[in-house]
């Protein structure tokens, strides 16, 4: 037999997880819109809910069409398995708290999606889990903040909104030296781009919301389990290693292997905070992904194309974005995301807050919003909108200059984007 | 549950119970390089239907310590010995792929110890491809990727999993990597040189089933006819676009045609 030939990323972005419909034929995954699922008799449900036997029970468990998207992702990052959460905060709180409970610790990176930031720094506190944060550029900043109760590193393979490039391998190095798992939000890369699992990460955490489903239209998450760290040989996750009351005495690792975490997570996590994600959504992120490959080539194709136009502008302080020899991850970015460094990035308009509020508000075909990763062009100010409370001082602290402006490359024509960004820095200059 | 075999721990999965002597027995051996975890569904299912459960780790394997067999006739006593050890006279053994080979050799040779036969995924000869055998050798991931591709059916490899929401592929790639040093070369290397096989499968005294996936590559049909016919009392079942990975592609159909038999 001949040497086997895994199927290729775009192959599987069309196509895993999902065969055509037995009863129809149907060829586009059908959305099934039900909560529940009719038991042939009273020892398969029994069965069903023993996991002895496959199936579905209740769609805040597990749903047929959320499931073609949980293969789909775990195809093209190399995992054993996925849950398709409410929103990608719900995969992130999700994936902790499979690992952890009172008294747990985090070390973070500090360049995180804000509200990734506070679930962290504020909320998880309140249940008994404390994060330190750390600078992702330092990788002996998160050897020196991991303590004897630490459970958790946590990164972004593109961090925010510096673009900041994760050193995943040598992250994961560090954790693993601690028997503790790297999880990586991979939101800005897609696997597209970049593949954590190949880089030793553990846990893949994804908002649905941006590339994946491409087009702005659904709030949703991935949880993603590589299924290779070893839990018993950490023995620092009860969870996952001792018997659980709350099914009846199992014993995950032992009885599950490769998949125990993700089958943790799915049999309490999903059951219990229940922040399921609806079979319509599923459905439009599989829409999204099925051309994946194409958009993010195009995304970074524009955002190269915009960052060389940025950066040479009269109007513009500095670039910060990986794809450019500027950015001090260039050379990280190469290796480690060969693709391409994601199309988000932001830039320093000259003048400061006021400037930056011209920028922002004389643009025309990019859109003025909060969000990222959208097949349209989007910007932000946030010195004049989401951190408009905060000073100069204030701003620093954060990693935030006055004139910075975040902005997701779309899918546009790139001569029209330069044509809107070009008149919407003369506007910016104006006093 | 450990069992005490040949003086060394084994660990054999039994649904969390103990040995209940009123209760009849099923055993489950796995294939190369895997472990018990891949009978989970019909482990927990039996142990919850007044059955007995080991789901044994070979020597080597899984949660069983020390170095693996050498041969498949050795595995066949081993199995006999981790009946003894759990105090179990009699016992229904399935096997899937090396596994199958296994039992076969305990239900020809311990014919009193053996209530009736599963095998799931069979040829006999279990011939190893020269690819596979020098990648194992050597502890290329190659060996690792071959068996993967080559076990899950082309449908299964764009995906399709009977448990929501797992990629059958990374499962069954991240079960062989976990495998100890050494073991799947060894297994492998069992396999291909279990020479009596279709000896054994005509001195089988019990009722045997085997089940067969129509495209299976590692164990293919044309190769399990032989078997088939040696066999006295058999019954044969073709599971329709099935590879070799039949536990992860057709768990539900696996488990309904155990119950026939176990």
């Amino acid at each position: 037999m001949a040497k086997p030939k895994p199927l290729g990323d775009d192959t599987l972005a069309l196509h895993a997880g999902q065969h055509p419909d037995s009863d129809f034929g149907a060829r586009a995954t059908p959305i099934y819109q039900t909560a529940s699922y009719v038991f042939k008799d009273a020892d398969h449900a029994a069965s069903l809910f023993n996991i002895e036997r496959t199936g579905h029970v209740y769609s805040r468990l597990t749903n047929p069409t959320n499931a073609v998207l949980e293969e789909r992702i775990s195809a093209l990052e190399g995992g054993v398995g996925a849950i398709a959460t409410a929103s990608g905060q719900a995969a992130t709180h999700l994936g902790i708290a499979t690992l952890m409970g009172v008294g747990s610790h985090i070390v973070s990176s500090q360049s995180i999606y804000g509200g990734t930031h506070n679930l962290m720094a504020y909320t998880l506190p309140r249940f008994g889990i404390e994060t330190t944060f750390v600078d992702p550029r330092n990788p002996d900043a998160f050897l020196d903040a991991i303590q004897p109760n630490t459970r958790l590193v946590f990164g972004e393979t593109l961090g925010n909104p510096g673009m900041e490039v994760l050193d995943v391998p040598v992250i994961a190095e560090i954790a693993h030296s601690h028997d503790i798992p790297l999880m990586v939000d991979s939101t800005f890369a897609t696997p597209m781009l970049a593949k954590p699992f190949d880089m030793s990460a553990d846990i893949i955490v994804h908002s649905a919301t941006k590339f994946l489903s491409g087009h702005g239209v659904i709030i949703g998450g991935l949880l993603v389990d590589s299924g290779a760290f070893d839990w018993e040989g950490s023995g620092k996750f009860p969870t996952l290693t001792e018997p659980y009351e709350g099914f009846h005495d199992l014993d995950f690792v032992e009885e599950f292997g490769p998949v125990a975490y993700i089958t943790r997570a799915r049999k309490e996590g999903a059951r219990d905070f229940g922040a399921a994600m609806a079979p319509m959504t599923a459905f439009l992120v599989l829409q999204g992904m099925e051309t994946l490959g194409i958009r993010m080539a195009r995304h970074v194709e524009n955002a190269v194309k915009l960052a060389d136009f940025l950066e040479s502008h009269e109007a513009i302080e500095w670039v910060r974005y990986p794809g450019l020899s500027s950015h001090p991850d260039y050379e990280l970015a190469q290796r480690l995301l060969p693709r391409g460094a994601g199309s988000i990035f932001s830039f320093g308009v000259k003048g400061g807050r006021p400037s930056g509020q011209r920028f922002i508000e004389s643009v025309e075909i990019a859109s003025h919003l909060a969000n990222v990763g959208d097949a349209k062009t989007l910007v932000i100010h946030p010195a004049s909108t989401t951190h408009h409370r905060m000073d100069a001082s204030a701003l620093e602290a954060a990693g935030i200059s006055e004139g910075l402006v975040r902005i997701s490359v779309g899918l546009e024509s790139v001569d029209d984007l330069i044509d809107d960004l070009s008149q919407a820095l003369r506007a910016s200059q104006k006093v | 549950m450990d069992l005490e075999v040949r003086g060394a721990q084994a660990y054999a999965a039994s649904g969390h119970k103990p040995i209940d002597s009123e209760k009849q027995t099923v055993v489950f051996v796995h294939g190369v390089g895997q472990d018990h975890t891949t009978w989970v569904l019909p482990i927990r299912y039996f142990a919850r239907h007044n059955r007995n459960v080991l789901g044994l780790d070979l020597p080597g394997h899984g949660r069983t310590p020390g170095p693996g067999l050498e041969t498949i006739e050795e595995m066949g006593d081993w199995v006999v010995e981790a009946l003894d050890a759990a105090g179990v006279e009699k016992a229904a053994l399935v096997g899937h792929s090396m596994g199958s080979l296994v039992v076969l050799e305990t239900a020809s040779r311990y014919p009193e110890r053996v209530r009736s036969l599963a095998m799931v995924g069979v040829s006999i000869p279990l011939a190893v491809s020269d690819a596979l055998m020098t990648s194992a050798e050597v502890g290329s991931h190659d060996a690792i990727d071959m068996l993967t591709y080559w076990s899950h059916s082309k449908a299964a490899q764009v995906g399709g999993s009977p448990t929501p929401g797992m990629w059958m592929v990374g499962g069954g790639m991240r079960l062989w990597e976990q495998a100890a040093p050494g073991v799947i070369h060894s297994d492998l290397r069992a396999c291909n040189e279990y020479a009596v096989g279709l000896n054994r499968a005509g001195e089988i005294q019990c009722p045997a089933l085997l089940i067969l996936g129509e495209k299976d590559v590692m164990t293919p049909v044309r190769a399990a006819q032989a078997v088939k016919e040696a066999i006295p009392d058999q019954d044969t079942v073709i599971f329709r676009g099935a590879g070799h990975a039949l536990l992860a592609e057709r768990s539900d159909p696996v488990l309904d045609q155990l119950i026939r038999i176990v």
